[in-house]
C-alpha cells in the first residue's frame, strides 16, 4: 500500500520534472496572453457593449462568465498556469540540484585524460624540447587563465589539467529562483498593497481615494492637500509638463511638500502619490461682457449657471445652462465652454456658445449683443495615483538576480582543458583539449588558440 | 547638411552594401564581399554621424533629448544596432554569405523610417511621460535585444535552407557556414538577445513604477513584450529536449522575431500607453 502511494508520488514529482511540460507552459502562456492584448481588459459591461455589438457582447460575456475573458491575466486558469510553471520551476530546480552540489562542491576535481584524448576538437602538435622544459614553460601560460590547474607526471611525460568556472553551473539555479522572487513579490504586492486613484481640487484636501479594481473607497492615515496645479506646454502646443504642489498632513499637520511630476513621485509611509491626470472644475462664477451693436457700449455683468442675467439696452435675457471641458463646434475640439440661452424681448431663445479659448467667438452669429467670457475663476483638480506594494522590493531583488543569472547561464562555462606531453624518440608530443558546460563552439575555438600560443612558446 | 539627409544618404548606402552581399553570395566574389563590407562600414558612419547630429540638433532647438523617443529614431537606433552587431558577427566567425541575409534587415530598418509616408522624421519635444533617465536604458537594452532576434531570424532561415538540401548538391547552399554552426549561431543570438530583452522589460518596469505607481499593468505593448520573452524562453529550454534540435529551434527563432515585430509596430493598432511610438508620431 505504502509502495504504491510512494509510486503515485514519483509519478507527480516525474511530471513535473520534464522540460517538455516547461515547453508547454511557456508556449501557452504566450499564446493565451494575446486574448488580453485584443480584447480590452477592465472595462464596463457598456463599454463593451458598445464597442461590440448585442449579439458579440453577448457571446463574449458568455465566455466571460466561465474564463473571466475581460479580466484574464487575474483568471483561475490564468493563475493555474501560472502556478503549474512556479511549480515546475521549482521541482526541476530541486531535482536537479543535489547533483549539481556535488559536481560544484569537490575538492579536488577528477580529470579523466581518455575522454579528452576521444575529443575530435583535440589539437596535436610536435616539440623539440623535453617534457620536462615544456612542463616549465606550459604550467604559468595556463594557469593564468585558469584558477585550477594540476600537473601529473607519466613515465614518458605529464598530463596538465586546468579548469575554472565551476560554479557557472548554478547559474540556472539563479535565474530559476529569480522567477520565484518576481511572482512571489507579484503575490505580496495582490494581497497586501492596493492601487488607488483620486481627484483633487486646488486649495483641497482629502483622505479618501478610491481603489481601482474594485472601485471602493480607501482610507488613508494622512491627508493629501493639492495647493497649486499647473499645466505647461511647448510652443507646437503640446503639453510640456503637469506639476502638482503637494502637502501631505498628518494630525492636522503639514509634514511634507512636494511638487511632484510625471516620473517624480512623492513617496510618504510606502504609499506612492503619482501625477497621472488633470481637470478643470467648472468655474462657479464668471463675468460675462455684452457689447450693444447699436451703440457699441460693453457691459460687464457677474454670471452663474442657471442664474439669468438682464442685458442692459433690453437686449434680452442671458442665461448660463452648461460648461464643457472640451465643446465641439463643426467637428472641430475648441476646449472649453460655456453653453447658454439668450431670450430676447420678443420670446426668441438662441443657443450660445462661448469658447473660453476664442472671445470674439460670438461675432460670428451677428446678433444684437456680442456675448463672451471677460474672466472666470479657474479651477484645476489634479488626478493622482495612489499605490502602495510592499512586494516590490521582492521584485526587484527577482529583477536583480534574474539578469545575473542570465548573464553566467549564457556567457559563463565550467572549462577544462587537458594539455598531455608525452616523448616520443628525441621529439615531444603535445595535445590539447577542452570540454566546456555549454557552448562547445566557444571552447573549441579557444582550445586552437591555447595550442597555437603553446606552439609559439619559446 | 542636416541629420535627416544624412540618414537618408546612410539608408542607400545600406541598400548598396545589402545588394553587394547578396551578389557576394550568389556569384562566390571575393571583390564584392570586401567592398560589401567597406560600404557596410561606410554606412554605419553615416548612421552614427546622423545619431549624433540629432541629438545636437534637437539642443539647438531648445528641447534637447536622446533620439530614441518616436517610430522614425527607434528605426534608426534599429537599423545602427543590427549592422553593430552583425560586424561583430561578420567578424569573428569570418563568414559573409550572413551579410546577404542580415544586411537586408538592417536596409529594410531604415528604409521604412525614412520613406515611409507615415512616420515623421521631425524632431519633437517629449511629453511629460517620456521624461526619465529610464528612457535611454529602456530603448537602448530593447533595441540590442531586438537586433540579435533578427540576427537571429536572418540565420535561422540559412538554417532551413540548408537542411533542405540534404545531399549538399546546391552551389549555393556550399557557401553557407555547416548546419552546426547556423545552429549554435542561432543559439548565440537568441541568448544575447534573451540577456538585452529581459534587461528592457526590467528597465521598462522600473521606469513605470517611477513614473505610473506599478511595474507591471498588462498594457498591450508589456504583454507582447513577455509574449515574445515566452517564446524564446521556450526556444532556450526547448533546445535540452530530446528531438528538438535543428529544424524546431530555427522555427521557434523565427517565431519569436514575427512577435518581436508585433511588439514593435503591431501593438500601435492596440490601444495602450506606449503609443508615442505610434505612426504619426
Amino acid at each position: 500500500m505504502i509502495k504504491k502511494e510512494t509510486s503515485a508520488l514519483n509519478r507527480i514529482w516525474k511530471f513535473f520534472t520534464s522540460v517538455r511540460l516547461t515547453v508547454i507552459l511557456l508556449l501557452s502562456l504566450a499564446a493565451t496572453s494575446i486574448i488580453g492584448t485584443i480584447i480590452p481588459q477592465s472595462g464596463t459591461s457598456s463599454e463593451y457593449f458598445h464597442k461590440y455589438g448585442e449579439f458579440w457582447y453577448k457571446f463574449l460575456s458568455f465566455f466571460d462568465s466561465i474564463f473571466d475573458i475581460f479580466d484574464m491575466y487575474h483568471s483561475w486558469w490564468f493563475q493555474i498556469l501560472l502556478l503549474l510553471l512556479t511549480i515546475n520551476v521549482v521541482v526541476c530546480s530541486i531535482d536537479r540540484f543535489s547533483a549539481t552540489l556535488k559536481i560544484i562542491f569537490i575538492k579536488v576535481p577528477p580529470f579523466n585524460v581518455e575522454r579528452f584524448r576521444r575529443m575530435k576538437s583535440k589539437k596535436e602538435f610536435s616539440d623539440n624540447r623535453t617534457p620536462d622544459q615544456l612542463e616549465r614553460i606550459y604550467k604559468p601560460l595556463i594557469s593564468k587563465g585558469f584558477g585550477y590547474t594540476r600537473v601529473e607526471e607519466r613515465e614518458n611525460g605529464f598530463c596538465l589539467f586546468a579548469e575554472k568556472w565551476r560554479w557557472t553551473r548554478l547559474g540556472v539555479y539563479v535565474v530559476h529562483l529569480s522567477i520565484i522572487f518576481m511572482l512571489l513579490g507579484g503575490l505580496i504586492g495582490s494581497i497586501f498593497g492596493f492601487e488607488g486613484f483620486v481627484n483633487i481640487p486646488e486649495g483641497e484636501s482629502t483622505k479618501s481615494i478610491r481603489l481601482r479594481n474594485t472601485a471602493k473607497e480607501h482610507i488613508l492615515n494622512f491627508e493629501i492637500k493639492c495647493e497649486d496645479f499647473d499645466i505647461s506646454f511647448y510652443d507646437t502646443g503640446a503639453p510640456k509638463e503637469y506639476r502638482s504642489s503637494l502637502t501631505i498632513i498628518e494630525n492636522t499637520k503639514p509634514v511634507i511638500k512636494k511638487d511632484i511630476i510625471v516620473n517624480d513621485p512623492l513617496r510618504y509611509k510606502g504609499i506612492n502619490i503619482f501625477q497621472s491626470s488633470y481637470g478643470t472644475l467648472p468655474p462657479e462664477e464668471v463675468t460675462l461682457s455684452f457689447t450693444s451693436r447699436e451703440t457699441g457700449m460693453e457691459y460687464k455683468e457677474k454670471a452663474a449657471v442657471n442664474r439669468p442675467v438682464d442685458i442692459p439696452e433690453d437686449l434680452g435675457t442671458f442665461t448660463i445652462k452648461d460648461y464643457r471641458s472640451s465643446a465641439g463646434f463643426k467637428g472641430h475640439n475648441i476646449g472649453e465652454a460655456f453653453i447658454g440661452v439668450l431670450e430676447s424681448k420678443t420670446g426668441n431663445n438662441t443657443n450660445i456658445l462661448l469658447p473660453l479659448r476664442f472671445p470674439s467667438f460670438d461675432k460670428m452669429r451677428r446678433g444684437d449683443v456680442v456675448i463672451a467670457v471677460a474672466s472666470h475663476n479657474h479651477i484645476y483638480y489634479t488626478g493622482l495615483q495612489v499605490t502602495k506594494d510592499p512586494g516590490v522590493w521582492v521584485v526587484y531583488s527577482g529583477f536583480i538576480l534574474i539578469i545575473v543569472g542570465c548573464f553566467i547561464t549564457f556567457f559563463m562555462s565550467h572549462q577544462r582543458l587537458c594539455v598531455e606531453v608525452s616523448k616520443s624518440g628525441d621529439k615531444s608530443l603535445v595535445m590539447v583539449a577542452g570540454r566546456s558546460s555549454k557552448n562547445k563552439m566557444g571552447m573549441q575555438r579557444k582550445v586552437g588558440i591555447i595550442s597555437e600560443k603553446l606552439a609559439k612558446l619559446k | 547638411m542636416n541629420s535627416s539627409n544624412i540618414l537618408s544618404v546612410t539608408t542607400f548606402v545600406y541598400g548598396l552594401s545589402a545588394f553587394l552581399y547578396i551578389l557576394s553570395w550568389v556569384f562566390k566574389k571575393q571583390a564584392p564581399g570586401k567592398l560589401a563590407l567597406w560600404t557596410t562600414v561606410f554606412g554605419l558612419a553615416g548612421n552614427t554621424a546622423g545619431i549624433i547630429l540629432r541629438w545636437i540638433e534637437s539642443y539647438q532647438l531648445g528641447i534637447g533629448h536622446a533620439p530614441l523617443s518616436n517610430l522614425y529614431e527607434s528605426l534608426v537606433f534599429f537599423s545602427w544596432t543590427i549592422v553593430v552587431i552583425y560586424l561583430f558577427v561578420e567578424k569573428k566567425y569570418k563568414n559573409r554569405t550572413i551579410g546577404a541575409f542580415v544586411a537586408p534587415l538592417a536596409f529594410f530598418a531604415i528604409a521604412y523610417a525614412s520613406l515611409s509616408p507615415n512616420i515623421s522624421d521631425r524632431i519633437q519635444p517629449l511629453i511629460p511621460a517620456l521624461k526619465s533617465n529610464w528612457l535611454i536604458a529602456h530603448v537602448i537594452t530593447c533595441f540590442i535585444g531586438y537586433a540579435a532576434f533578427a540576427i537571429a531570424f536572418g540565420i535561422s532561415w540559412m538554417y532551413l535552407l540548408k537542411k533542405k538540401d540534404k545531399e549538399g548538391k546546391s552551389q549555393l547552399l556550399d557557401r553557407f557556414p555547416s548546419a552546426n554552426m547556423l545552429e549554435e549561431l542561432t543559439h548565440q543570438m537568441v541568448m544575447f538577445g534573451f540577456l538585452f530583452l529581459s534587461v528592457g522589460i526590467i528597465t521598462g518596469a522600473v521606469w513605470a513604477n517611477s513614473a505610473w505607481g506599478r511595474y507591471w499593468g498588462w498594457d498591450p505593448k508589456e504583454t507582447w513584450s513577455l509574449i515574445t520573452w515566452f517564446v524564446y524562453a521556450t526556444l532556450l529550454h526547448a533546445k535540452m529536449m530530446r528531438g528538438w534540435h535543428g529544424k524546431r529551434i530555427a522555427y521557434l527563432s523565427i517565431i519569436g522575431f514575427a512577435a518581436v515585430l508585433f511588439t514593435y509596430f503591431g501593438v500601435n493598432l492596440l490601444p495602450g500607453l506606449h503609443s508615442y511610438g505610434a505612426m504619426g508620431q
